[in-house]
């Protein structure tokens, strides 16, 4: 196991590296010196020249890039054109209610996907198994934009159920329990919107993997055994079908992240999402690849953290 | 296995054995997917679609490019549905319906060229990397570990900030970054045929090998090809859609189902003009779940074998 770890560790460094090339390749595609951004714009005229010589303006691309990496590894992820400010302080302050938004949305996938699934391959070609089909194939064509816009629309414009957008109320001061509930009520809508598509995933796994546990040989021993139906179900074929489902667990992180910029916007929630949207409409560039950057790397940890726990919960992937 | 059984029952096979095999398989595939009612279903909205797209200036009723103006003289704007105007108009006051054909128009072909793209790419690339192998492989397969970090949208979003919006960048930038899945699946697939024997025998033969790729193995793996690209023309409207929702696509005054619901990001909108935003959100709903069920039809008529 351990060897396995630091085998998919090493395997992460090359995918790294490429991550900040892409990145640097696509910051050359705007408008003006990408490094520029990279300077704090507050120091003084005079110095501007000394740290433009040091992060070789005058010098290849490819020299700038090892300075542009060596500026990140220090934790300068650039400045904004219009203000100045540093990108890694906005990026940090939009970062938790961004996280709150997905591992939200992360956790509602599992909850109401496995079970659904579940029962959707209990009930296998029969009218409920039909019914939750075709509602996963509209939770997967559904633009998250339209979904969430008809969701504001009916309940919290028409039924006046939920906020329409924010992460909490403004002007109240709300502690304790009213606090959860004012940041529950708020992030109901956006969670959905961002959920739907990976619970429909997750569904239609589960139930496919489901049915090929139940075709398998030992089920068929667990039965004849004389075990009820129930602890085959639950002990043994739940258990085993639930191993690949792990591999959903990274494919879902692009997805959530992805999504987020959208529903952000539309929710008007202060995350990463909204912060990337506003940038594109005043086009702060750097922001832009920040966040890319970023989300890239997360992404990477994702899949390495799902396919470290798959390997853990399923010995046999480690020889193959 | 049908196959072998129709030339047993049937000893004199007048044909040569290569075109008798090749229609069975389509006529096969076709006998299966007409059995499959939710594919059939998709495949005539999406054909009803493509002809309302195709013959756009034929039945729209009004310019989409135009505003109304009504008996007053007045800009028609943010009118309710009507007998004159089916959907209403939009916040310019132009015809609803008309924008939703043209925007059609606009939202298929720029899936359409995307896919092409990325499925050109893909299906190279995984050639390259499944028939080659060795550091051909791990270079390409390397490349596309990095490009499938990046989620799509992110990708073409700050690409597409960097250029001119136009129709024709939305394309190319979709197509250029979404061929990932199809350069795994091809790869594998092609993995698998390489060992197969008879690939060895065209090899024994002396067979080069651009010819052994393109006409030996290429297509034996249309099947998963094409439904591969199917749903990625599905992936590409939604790209589209989104782009064209936060203003980096399609740019006004070009219609597309996209940028059609921009007006409903403010609240008077979406609350009192539901004309406005509900028919190009449902005219994606539809395209996209009718494309993916003909995904889904396709597999299992192609690949009987997947189907549980």
């Amino acid at each position: 196991m351990a060897s396995y770890i630091i085998r998919r560790l090493l395997q992460a460094v090359p995918i790294i590296i490429g991550i900040t090339l892409l990145t640097f390749f696509i910051m050359q595609l705007a408008p003006g010196n990408p490094m520029q951004t990279m300077i704090n714009p507050k120091i003084p005229l005079s110095e501007m020249q000394k740290v433009q010589e040091e992060l070789g303006f005058n010098k290849p691309v490819i020299y700038q890039y090892f300075n542009w990496l060596k500026e990140i590894l220090q934790g300068n992820l650039g400045y904004t054109i219009k203000t100045g400010q540093p990108v890694t302080q906005l990026i940090m302050e939009r970062l938790p209610a961004t996280l709150l938004l997905t591992c939200t949305a992360f956790l509602l996938s599992f909850v109401i996907g496995i079970p659904l699934g579940v029962y959707s391959a209990l009930h296998r070609n029969k009218t409920p198994d039909y019914v939750l089909t075709v509602v996963s194939l509209v939770g997967i064509s559904i633009p998250s934009f339209f979904f969430g816009l008809g969701l504001i629309f009916l309940f919290a414009l028409k039924l006046g159920w939920f906020p329409t957008s924010g992460m909490k109320t403004i002007g109240k001061d709300l502690t304790g329990i009213a606090l959860f509930i004012d940041y529950a009520r708020h992030i109901m809508l956006p969670a959905a919107v961002l959920a739907l598509p990976t619970v429909a995933v997750v569904m239609r796994f589960t139930r496919s993997s489901l049915l090929e546990v139940f075709s398998l040989d030992f089920i068929r021993t667990a039965h004849a055994k004389g075990l009820s139906k129930r602890v085959v179900i639950f002990k043994h074929a739940l258990r085993n079908a639930l191993i690949p489902v792990i591999t959903i667990f990274g494919l879902s992180i692009p997805f959530l992240f992805g999504g987020a910029y959208i529903t952000e916007h539309i929710f008007n929630w202060p995350g990463m999402g909204s912060l990337g949207i506003s940038a594109i409409v005043g086009r702060e560039y750097p922001v832009i690849m920040a966040l890319n950057l970023f989300t890239s790397i997360l992404v990477l940890l994702g899949n390495l953290i799902a396919d470290i726990s798959y390997a853990w919960a399923d010995p046999r992937i480690r020889y193959s | 296995m049908s196959q072998h059984a129709d030339l047993a029952s049937n000893p004199a096979v007048p044909e040569p054995l290569s075109s008798l095999k090749k229609d069975s398989i389509v006529a096969e595939a076709w006998k299966r997917f007409k059995k499959n009612k939710l594919a059939m279903v998709g495949a005539v909205i999406l054909c009803l679609l493509v002809l309302a797209a195709v013959f756009a200036p034929l039945i729209s009723p009004y310019d989409p490019y135009s505003s109304v103006k009504n008996q007053a003289g007045m800009l028609n704007v943010m009118a309710p549905p009507s007998g004159e105007h089916w959907l209403g108009t939009d916040s310019l006051g132009r015809d609803i319906v008309s924008r939703l054909i043209y925007g059609g128009r606009i939202s298929l072909s720029v899936a359409l060229v995307a896919v092409a793209i990325s499925t050109c790419i893909g299906v190279l690339l995984g050639l390259l990397a499944g028939y080659y192998g060795k550091w051909v492989d791990a270079i390409i397969m390397r490349i596309t570990d990095i490009v499938i970090c990046f989620p799509v949208l992110f990708l073409v979003i700050s690409v597409s900030t960097m250029l001119t919006p136009s129709i024709y960048n939305v394309m190319i930038i979709i197509g250029l970054v979404s061929w990932t899945t199809m350069t795994r699946l091809v790869r594998g697939e092609v993995l698998r045929i390489r060992e197969m024997e008879y690939v060895e025998a065209v090899r024994a033969l002396g067979q080069n090998n651009l010819v052994i790729v393109f006409k030996h193995v290429l297509p034996n793996i249309m099947a998963p090809i094409t439904v591969q690209a199917t749903l990625q023309t599905a992936e590409a409207i939604l790209t589209e859609s989104a782009l064209s929702f936060l203003g980096v696509g399609v740019q006004q005054p070009i219609p597309s189902w996209g940028n059609m619901l921009q007006d409903a990001t403010s609240i008077m909108v979406l609350q009192f003009k539901p004309w406005i935003w509900a028919p190009p959100g449902i005219a994606i709903l539809l395209t996209i779940l009718s494309i993916n069920l003909v995904g889904d039809g396709l597999r299992d008529a192609l690949d009987p074998k997947t189907k549980n």
